[in-house]
Parts: C-alpha cells; sequence; structure tokens
C-alpha cells in the first residue's frame, strides 16, 4: 500500500505568541515550529499500515525553507520520502488553495491511501483533508481512530460526539483525518536519523497564488468573556486566598 | 442569491442544541444581511418542526437514511443550487465536520469553521493558536458563503414563534455514488462515569508533565470531594480513562465548581465546560485562554500551589 501523509509545521505549543505588526498574523521572528500534533498521529498511522501491510509511506509538506526539518524528521521516524512544496505565501492561500497545492503534487504519485491529521493546531479550520478528497475526486473519512486494511478496501473506526465510535467500510483509494490518540507515537531512533540522511526529499515549486475565497483580515488577542481576578502571593497565600473564595463565594467548601 | 439558509441537525427526529444555536446565528445574521433565514434538515422522513424562519425545507430520500458524506454533500449541494441563499450556516458538530468543507468545495468555496461571533460587515470571528488569539474573516468569493458556529456561542432562542411551514425537497440521488459504508454508531463501554451530575470536578490537563504526577490532583480532588476530569491530552497518553474526558470529543459538564489544573483551554476543552458556575483555572502560562472563562485565576507553578491548596482545603474542613 502506498500512503502519502501530508504535514503541516506549526508553531510549538507553548510558544510565546505576539501578533505582527500588521495585524494579519503573528510575528513568526523567533518562533519555534514543529509537526502539527494530528499530523504527528497521522504519520504514525501510516508508519503501522506500512509495518503491517507492506508498502512506502511518503510525507508531503508545503511552507518555507523551514518546513524541511519537519519533513527530515518524518523520514528519520521511518517515511520512505519525502515531498516539499516550495511555497513562501502560504497567508496568501486559503483552504482551497493549499489543498489544490497538496492535489497538484499528489496527482503523480497514485496513492492508495492519504492521510492527514483532523486540523492544525494554529488555523484550526480542520478541512484541508476533506477538500484535498474532493479535489481529488476520492472518499474520505474524517475523525479516525483506527485503520484496517480489509479485502475490498478499508474499515475505520470514526470517533462521533459524546463517547459514541462508528466503524465504516470505505474503497480505496480514499483520505482519511486522523485523530490524536489513536496510537503511541514514535520516537526517531539515532538509527533512523542516519537513515534519513540517505532518502529523498523532493522539491516542487507551487503554483501561483489564485485568488481567495475567504481572507483573514485581522488578528488580535481576545476579549475576556469573564472579569478574572487574579491571585498571587507566595503557594501558601494563594493556598489560603483560594480557600477562601470556596467557602463564600463558590460555596462548596 | 439572498438569505440565509441554516442546515440543523437531527437524531431520532429531535433536533440538537448546537442546530438551535445555529438557527440563532441564522436569525443574528439575516438582520444585518437581509434576504430572510430558511431551514433545512435532513431527514429520512419529514414531519420536524422548526419555528422562527420562513419556510423549513425538508430534505429526504431514503439514501439519507444513514449519515454519509457523499449522500449529504450531493443533496445539500441539489438544495443550495435551489434556494440560492448568500449564506449557508451550519452548526460545527462532527457531522459537520465531515461533508461541509466537500460541500463549499463544489461551489469552489472555502467553510468558515467553528465561528464564535457574527460582526456588521458580515464578519466572521473564529479562534486561532487553540484560543491564544482571534481571527477576524471575509468572505472574498462570489459564491454562497458557508460558516459553521462554536457550540455555546450563540443563544438558543426558547420562545421561538410559530412554526415554519414546511416544503419537502427531493434531491436525486443514486445509490451508486455513495462511496462508504457506515455501520452502527456504538460506545465502547457503558460509561461509568457522569461528569455531567458533580457539583464539583477537579481537572488536570498537559501541564501536569508527568502520568506520576498526577497523584497531587487526585489528593485535591479528594480533598474537595470532587470528580476527576481531563482534557484530551491525559486520556490519549491512558493516565485517565477517556470516560473522565471533558470537550468536544468526551462530556460537557456544567458543575458549580471546575478547577482546572495545567490546562490551557484550547477550544475544544472549553466547549465542554464553560457552562460551569465557577472556574478556577492553574497554569503556568498567563496568556493561556482558560484565563478568559475563570473567574479566579492563579498564574504559578502547579506543583506547588496544588498541594498548598490541598492542605488548606484539609484545614479547613477539620
Amino acid at each position: 500500500m502506498k500512503i502519502l501523509v501530508a504535514i503541516k509545521q506549526v508553531p510549538e505549543r507553548d510558544a510565546q505568541i505576539r501578533v505582527a505588526a500588521d495585524g494579519k498574523w503573528i510575528d513568526e521572528d523567533d518562533l519555534s515550529y514543529t509537526i502539527n500534533e494530528p499530523d504527528a498521529y497521522a504519520l504514525e498511522e501510516a508508519l503501522q499500515l506500512k509495518e503491517k501491510n507492506g508498502g512506502e509511506v511518503v510525507v508531503v509538506c508545503a511552507g518555507p525553507e523551514r518546513v524541511t526539518s519537519t519533513l527530515r524528521e518524518a523520514l528519520a521516524k521511518g517515511a520512505d520520502r519525502a515531498i516539499h512544496i516550495e511555497a513562501d505565501d502560504l497567508g496568501e492561500r486559503d483552504t482551497l488553495g493549499i489543498a489544490q497545492m497538496l492535489a497538484d503534487a499528489m496527482k503523480g504519485e497514485a496513492a492508495d491511501l492519504i492521510l492527514t491529521g483532523l486540523q492544525s493546531d494554529d488555523l484550526g479550520l480542520g478541512q484541508t483533508g476533506v477538500v484535498l478528497a474532493e479535489l481529488l475526486g476520492i472518499p474520505h473519512a474524517t475523525i479516525i481512530m483506527q485503520v484496517e486494511k480489509t479485502d475490498s478496501g478499508l474499515r475505520v473506526k470514526r470517533e462521533l460526539e459524546d463517547g459514541w465510535f462508528q466503524h465504516v467500510e470505505m474503497p480505496l483509494p480514499a483520505l482519511l483525518t486522523i485523530q490524536s490518540g489513536g496510537n503511541k507515537l514514535r520516537y526517531a531512533t539515532l538509527m533512523g536519523i542516519k537513515k534519513a540522511k540517505t532518502k529523498e526529499t523532493a522539491t516542487v515549486t507551487a503554483s501561483a497564488a489564485g485568488a481567495k475565497a475567504v481572507s483573514l483580515e485581522k488578528v488580535y488577542l481576545p476579549e475576556k468573556q469573564k472579569k478574572t481576578e487574579m491571585l498571587t502571593g507566595t503557594p501558601a497565600e494563594i493556598a489560603t486566598q483560594l480557600v477562601e473564595k470556596l467557602k463564600f463565594e463558590v460555596r462548596v467548601l | 442569491m439572498s438569505g440565509v439558509l441554516v442546515v440543523m441537525e437531527q437524531r431520532a427526529g429531535v433536533l440538537n442544541r448546537m442546530s438551535l444555536e445555529a438557527l440563532a446565528a441564522g436569525q443574528q445574521l439575516a438582520a444585518k444581511v437581509g434576504g430572510g433565514c430558511v431551514a433545512a434538515v435532513v431527514s429520512e422522513a419529514g414531519g420536524l418542526k422548526v419555528a422562527g424562519v420562513e419556510k423549513v425545507y425538508s430534505v429526504e430520500h431514503a439514501l439519507l437514511k444513514d449519515y454519509t458524506s457523499d449522500g449529504y454533500v450531493d443533496a445539500l449541494e441539489q438544495l443550495v443550487k435551489k434556494v440560492q441563499p448568500s449564506y449557508v450556516l451550519f452548526p460545527h458538530t462532527y457531522q459537520v465536520r465531515d461533508f461541509a468543507p466537500a460541500l463549499a468545495t463544489r461551489f469552489m468555496q472555502v467553510l468558515i469553521s467553528d465561528a464564535t461571533a457574527i460582526h456588521d460587515g458580515p464578519v466572521f470571528v473564529r479562534q486561532l493558536l487553540q484560543g491564544k488569539l482571534n481571527a477576524d474573516y471575509k468572505q472574498t468569493g462570489d459564491g454562497p458563503c458557508f460558516v459553521s458556529v462554536q457550540a455555546g456561542s450563540f443563544r438558543a432562542d426558547a420562545e421561538a414563534g410559530a412554526d415554519a411551514a414546511v416544503e419537502v425537497f427531493t434531491p436525486e440521488l443514486n445509490a451508486g455514488m455513495i462511496r462508504n459504508k457506515p455501520g452502527e454508531p456504538f460506545r465502547e463501554s457503558a460509561q461509568t462515569v457522569d461528569l455531567s451530575a458533580a457539583p464539583v470536578i477537579v481537572s488536570v490537563g498537559r501541564g501536569i508533565g508527568e502520568e506520576s504526577n498526577i497523584s497531587i490532583v487526585e489528593e485535591l480532588a479528594t480533598a474537595l470531594g470532587a470528580e476527576m476530569a481531563a482534557s484530551r491530552p491525559i486520556c490519549d497518553n491512558g493516565w485517565l480513562p477517556m470516560e473522565r474526558q471533558v470537550g468536544s470529543s468526551g462530556q460537557t459538564v456544567s458543575p458549580k465548581l471546575y478547577l482546572a489544573v495545567g490546562i490551557s483551554g484550547a477550544i475544544q476543552h472549553l466547549v465542554g465546560m464553560k457552562g460551569s458556575k465557577a472556574v478556577i483555572a492553574i497554569n503556568k502560562d498567563e496568556n493561556a485562554p482558560i484565563f478568559e472563562v475563570a473567574d479566579y485565576g492563579v498564574v504559578g507553578d502547579l506543583f506547588e500551589i496544588v498541594p498548598a491548596l490541598t492542605k488548606a482545603v484539609l484545614a479547613a474542613k477539620s
């Protein structure tokens, strides 16, 4: 089975975020980046499927030069090769534009299965996978916890709300968006890191950005929904204040 | 093209709460942009009552009995082409996340997902970076604008007025184009913990660092007579059972007190607990979004504050 995994590079979760001077995005100077966490689970699922069923795992990432570090890490974890879609203007493209870029890079690969995370930690739109499947004309299923290869295609376990699940049978080729937590993530081994240096990363140039259907006009710090009373002092002093609140305001003691 | 179409969701003939909230958002938007507000409900057989709109389209077909993305996208594409709305609104449910992006793609548009507010323009507000920032989005394409709204962001109107007239819409579907075969929904195990009834909840998140540290939070929960809960990463790691997860993929709670320890407050978590009467948050990051919904906040090291609080609670009770 040939599996493509679309991964995104995003700011580290505990990065200090500052709004950029133009108010349209965040200040990217001094930010450290990492693989989008749900995409790390998509990669893990792909590697496990390959271990069970054989085949090839190809990771695909769009972005500027810095995303090659995320691709290298994926290679070190066990992906066979990488495709870097070189684009410095992701902000100029909406979901449809990004999905179109991925579709262009993937078409020639004739993959059996495409995996990606269910959403990104930065934009959180949660739709690149579904739009990509629609552009490629293949079936999709979202928020997937488990994937099983069957004679006729796939049997996947889909998460629904409130602790409900559902199995879905689907033909190949197909696209799945993977939920976090279905598998345990692996670390790259020293051997893996060494091997990654010999693996191929193809660079393709993205076509020029087209017109956008939606645009991000402005980013800003959210207004507080509640007036938060911040408690300060030593841990013991804070504890005393909290107990007062629990007794007289919240009334649970 | 004019007006607002709200696509609502029903299970066993009952509209879910998020759909009523999406309807409220639709009415609000229609008041801004004009053109009126209509609703649509996909069902096997109609009869659903929706109030406060001009008309309800009951989208009916035998092939829509079980949800499939293919069936819904095809059916709703036909409906949108017939109704010609300027805006199509959805509740941001797991089902909508599965099909609405593909539906928008059919019109070469992009879904503005998980919106939390609608301002004049219209401008749609959504959260970025796990709730650390807000962003204003605008439609720039010339097709219908597709928007899904976040749970709890719009107040569902209790007095909605008279039931709207129902028009049955039968899309043309054929079995051959539905590629996925869905199975019956199931639960892993009988849910043994019902957090929705707990008056006090102590909840733990990523900030706890390691499984072995969870005990300090459990001691606090015991001292308070509280139920333990967690954000998703804790349950993903298996440090607490899945049934103790609060958030969009877990339980929705509204206790008297929700004490969040080391939880940053990603949107997916907040939607599960923002109905709490009082929220106390302890987190090392002063910019953590959990503080936006907290009544009392402590910025600091949970490994120092939590044991001190446990001690103070025990002392206060004795």
